[in-house]
């Protein structure tokens, strides 16, 4: 037998099954358990990320038949360089993740058995894996169920905190609300490809082929449409994100935010890409508007969260949005016939794909480094870790500052590639979508300022400053397999800031199988060290010589300045002659995002309240101050509060049905029997 | 010849380095002269910086590495900056390893560190400055690119050497929506290097400052280098809005006579703006910080404007 892309692929899906199996023989040796466990998923990662390059970078296209599943209905896989791409992605996350869980889960022993969540970890990757390279509806679905369902229990792992529950349930609710839509859309699609009377329509090979018309084209997109953007937060379908990302265990939270919703993206691209293949302007300006919303509410939300997880779950919600800023770009651009440009939009949405995996999953390992050391989440009580935690700190910053879309690091060139792709939008034909896209690119441009602001505040008040709370709790730094874990995920930030046209270079073939053309060819021309993807007049940037650049004047000035040894005083703050300053004047996490939720509050809902209690006759100076702020999210009370109170309604009226006397049941089952034979003939 | 290029790129960041801290007290000499105080005279911003070097640094107990390292790092963003704009020769070596987004990414990364020193070593004002800031940033940074795309629209590409040339070649001569972009680039250059009425860089009054709140806690080489680099920020934001919307003077060719004259005519340029500059600070008051936003709004709108204007009229 032949080694190809995808034998490496399932060998290690295969693997991550059999440490599943491993975990129940383990289950009371925990600490070995979490070893090996943690130890098979990282090596299964690494084949997947052998499998997946080499998918790509050879331009693969296997195909893989299962005699498993449904008799007559075997599963097919398939990979191809798309779904080596987001292999790529998910192994290379999932094994710094992997070898940071060596040491985080280490945290729970003696506090809890740990065997399931070990088990849902594997099953977890297990599925992802599974959902890229599938290529039939039936495949695909059930993996996206082992997919879900895993993440489910992981999200339940600390069941014991109600809101856990909670959060876990409205996951589960809105995973299946997605699914559904999923499942008729795929319906759509295979019983317009073989008629609805075969079950052959059912394979991504059958739909591609089928020619289907506009209506149930738009249909079928827009059922799909919806299914992906609830698993991937799209606003105003991300209401769960928030509830579930933080709460699960830090380690599968970066999973979470950092890959499980680039399935989602995955979904979406290969459906309109692939499966439907052309389709009308307007679908891609949906997706873009969507992007966009998405985008810049979801960091004002972010912006307003004083919970380190929860401000970076919301977060995950502003990162969608701009990879479907450049999926639904690239969508318009295709649907015109301007191949180059459409090629541009999805490079910069995939490689922002790829930068968010990174750096998402890098800050939700560094809040876990936190929270496992201070056990605390809320922003408030931290402060000053910087000092106890050096490594945790730094590498966090890195993550911060590839966030904010800085370069030298990775999410500015994903950010800097859209931009060219919206400025080149004067060539667009339709002037409503030459106006709209300008104006894309303005809150595109929000977007990254105000993500720059959340993420100053993110480590502003975590690490910088003094500790916040009353107590400051035994502190430690992470151990090393965490920091190894860190380590790694920042220098992938790094290298994808400083060499992007490697990547480019490897992942180019995507565009061009799916849009039908590719991008490097002009950049190639000028050289590695420049990114010129249109051509060089146009635009050129070189990650490489801004960071030597910025990094040779620094260490020139710093050598100039030190010829002659100038001496530091260290001195406690000047408190300007008035009493000892303390650790609560600090400025808060609440007071930093105060400006930016007074010119934004009308996105919002905000209850503000404060409550003076005076010191018996000295009015002027108050005894104590109570300030209560609560600031919500309007698509609960527009969009689901609705929803909920409709679909109690209903539960009521068809609850009358139910009257406990088994002569009425008996009835019903008569009028059903009777109903059924009339209308059967 | 690449050599004699790398030659002008030296001597251009030679004269950011040089010249910015005399611009300055070109301004503050005007502001003086324009309220009827006597001027300190063109150097003392020279003479500021040099007492400043040779002070020790006072460093608060809790400051962490941010603190040291961001000094140094807004020095180099705007040593950086200086090497992409085009201020006497557009023939700059680096100028392709950044276009303007680069550019104004570079300010960004300057202003994260500056914010993040703010808060380090955990006093009020530090943290009241970085969150002002950070607003104002947040907004202002969009307006800024949207003025500047309104150009690199008309001159199809965001690298500025090649914005200059367009621009030289007639092309773009009087366009409407080039003046709305001119606009808005000048309400956020006050916005962005501080100025009034946006920021006071003369206060340490408590609930005006923003910037120099951030900054506070510094003293000798370390605020040297911060004062420094604001110098050369306003420096280059005025060669940036020069270069972008007027570039005439700027050598197209390497010879000597050229970059001299275009020396002269920077020269020229730098006491304009000064001029202008002081005329806008002494006759307007310093704004509440709410009102801010009807001020970067405006400016967001210009630019807009200017963009529609470039795709109805244009």
């Amino acid at each position: 037998m032949t080694v190809t892309p995808i034998g490496i692929v399932s060998s290690a899906i295969l693997l991550l099954f059999l440490s599943v199996l491993l975990a129940s023989l383990l289950k009371n040796r925990q600490s070995l358990l979490i070893n090996v466990s943690f130890i098979m998923a990282s090596v299964s990662s690494l084949l997947g990320i052998a499998g997946g390059v080499w998918a790509v970078g050879g331009a693969f296209t296997i195909k893989l038949i299962l005699p498993l599943g449904l008799p007559d209905l075997p599963f097919h896989l398939r990979i191809d360089p798309l779904a080596g791409f987001f292999i790529t992605v998910i192994c290379l996350l999932s094994f710094f993740v992997s070898v940071y869980s060596i040491g985080y889960i280490k945290g729970y022993l003696g506090r809890r058995p740990v065997t399931r969540l070990v088990i849902f970890y594997n099953l977890f990757l297990a599925g992802m894996l599974m959902v890229v390279l599938a290529d039939d509806a039936l495949f695909f679905l059930i993996s996206w169920e082992v997919m879900a369902a895993a993440s489910y229990f992981l999200v339940m792992f600390e069941d014991e905190r109600i809101e856990n529950r909670r959060a876990a349930f409205l996951y589960m609710i809105v995973a299946h609300v997605g699914a559904i839509a999923i499942l008729l859309s795929f319906g759509v699609m295979a019983g317009l490809a073989t008629g609805f009377e075969s079950f052959n329509g059912y394979t991504f090979d059958a739909m591609r082929e089928a020619q289907l018309p506009l209506s149930w084209a738009t249909a079928a997109f827009l059922l799909a449409f919806f299914g992906f953007a609830a698993k991937a937060g799209v606003v105003p379908l991300h209401v769960w994100l928030p509830e579930a990302h933080p709460v699960a265990p830090s380690n599968v939270s970066a999973l979470m935010s950092g890959v499980m919703l680039k399935t989602a993206i995955y979904g979406m691209v290969r459906v309109t890409f692939d499966l439907i293949g052309t389709y009308p302007w307007w679908w891609g300006a949906i997706v873009l508007i969507l992007g966009l919303i998405s985008a810049v509410l979801g960091v004002l939300y972010a912006l307003m969260q004083n919970d380190l997880k929860r401000l970076l779950a919301y977060s995950s919600v502003e990162n969608v949005g701009i990879i479907l800023i450049g999926i639904g770009a690239s969508m318009i651009f295709t649907s015109f016939q301007m191949p180059l440009l459409a090629a541009l939009a999805l490079i910069a949405g995939l490689y922002h794909t790829m930068n968010h995996a990174m750096f998402k999953g890098l800050l939700f390992m560094g809040a876990g480094s936190v929270l496992h050391a201070t056990n605390e989440r809320n922003m408030e009580q931290m402060g000053g870790l910087i000092h106890r935690m050096p490594w945790t700190a730094a590498l966090f910053l890195i993550g911060c500052v590839s966030i904010s879309a800085l370069p030298p690091f990775n999410g500015f060139v994903s950010e800097w590639l859209m931009f060219q792709a919206f400025l080149l939008s004067p060539a667009l034909p339709s002037p409503l979508l030459k106006l709209l896209i300008p104006l894309g690119a303005a809150l595109l441009a929000l977007t990254g300022a105000l993500a720059a602001a959340c993420f100053v505040k993110a480590f502003g008040v975590t690490f910088l400053g003094h500790w916040r709370g009353h107590h400051m709790p035994r502190v430690h730094e992470a151990n090393w397999p965490m920091r190894t874990g860190m380590i790694l995920a920042a220098l992938t930030c790094l290298v994808l800031g400083v060499l992007p046209t490697f990547f480019i270079d490897w992942m180019d073939i995507i565009p061009e199988q799916l849009v039908g053309t590719k991008i490097s060819a002009s950049s190639g021309v000028y050289g590695w060290l420049w990114l010129a993807p249109v051509a060089r007049e146009r635009a050129s940037y070189s990650g490489t010589i801004v960071f030597i650049g910025i990094l040779l004047v620094v260490v020139a000035v710093y050598l100039i300045l030190h010829v002659k040894p100038g001496a530091i005083h260290r001195a406690p703050i000047w408190d300007c002659g008035f009493g000892k300053l303390n650790q609560r004047m600090q400025y808060s996490a609440t007071a930093f995002s105060m400006p930016l939720r007074r010119i934004f509050g009308f996105l919002f809902i905000i209850r503000e309240r404060v409550k003076l209690s005076p010191r018996g006759l000295y009015t002027a100076v108050p005894k104590r101050l109570n300030y209560y702020l609560r600031v919500r999210d309007r698509s609960w009370g527009w969009l689901y509060r609705p929803i909920v109170e409709f679909s109690f309604w209903v539960s009521r009226q068809v609850g009358r049905l139910q009257q406990g006397r088994i002569q009425a049941y008996l009835i019903y089952s008569f009028i059903t029997i009777i109903v059924l034979l009339v209308l059967s003939k | 010849m690449k050599l004699y290029k790398f030659v002008i790129e030296f001597l251009q960041i030679a004269i950011l380095l040089g010249i910015a801290p005399a611009f300055t007290g070109w301004v503050r000499m005007l502001k003086c002269w324009s309220q009827g105080r006597t001027s300190a005279g063109l150097f003392q911003p020279y003479r500021d910086i040099v007492k400043l070097f040779s002070k020790d640094v006072l460093l608060a107990d809790n400051a962490s590495w941010i603190f040291r390292f961001t000094p140094y790092l807004v020095f180099g963003t705007a040593v950086l900056a200086g090497g992409i704009i085009p201020m006497l020769s557009l023939e700059l070596p680096i100028a392709s390893t950044a276009d303007v987004i680069v550019l104004v990414a570079l300010f960004a990364i300057a202003r994260f560190f500056t914010a993040l020193a703010g808060m380090d070593i955990g006093t009020a004002f530090g943290g009241m400055g970085s969150s002002r800031e950070m607003t104002i940033a947040s907004l202002a940074e969009p307006a800024m690119l949207m003025a500047i795309f309104t150009v690199s629209l008309a001159s199809k590409s965001t690298s500025l050497s090649e914005m200059v040339h367009v621009i030289y070649s007639g092309q773009s001569i009087l366009r409407p929506s080039l003046a709305f972009a001119l606009f808005a680039f000048i309400l956020i250059a006050l916005a962005e290097t501080g100025r009034i009425p946006v920021d006071n860089p003369a206060t340490h009054l408590e609930l005006t400052m923003i910037h120099e709140a951030m900054i506070l806690e510094y003293s000798g080489r370390h605020l040297a280098l911060i004062e420094w680099a604001n110098m050369m920020k306003l420096f280059l934001f005025v060669m940036l809005g020069a270069a972008v919307f007027a570039p005439w003077g700027i050598a197209q060719t390497g010879d000597l006579a050229a970059i001299f004259a275009a020396f002269l005519i920077m020269l020229l340029k730098l006491a304009t703006v000064g001029i202008v500059l002081v005329i806008i600070e002494t006759g307007l008051a310093k704004m509440r910080i709410f009102r801010m936003t009807e001020f970067l709004g405006s400016a967001f709108l210009l630019a807009t404007l200017g963009m529609l204007s470039f795709f109805i009229l244009e």
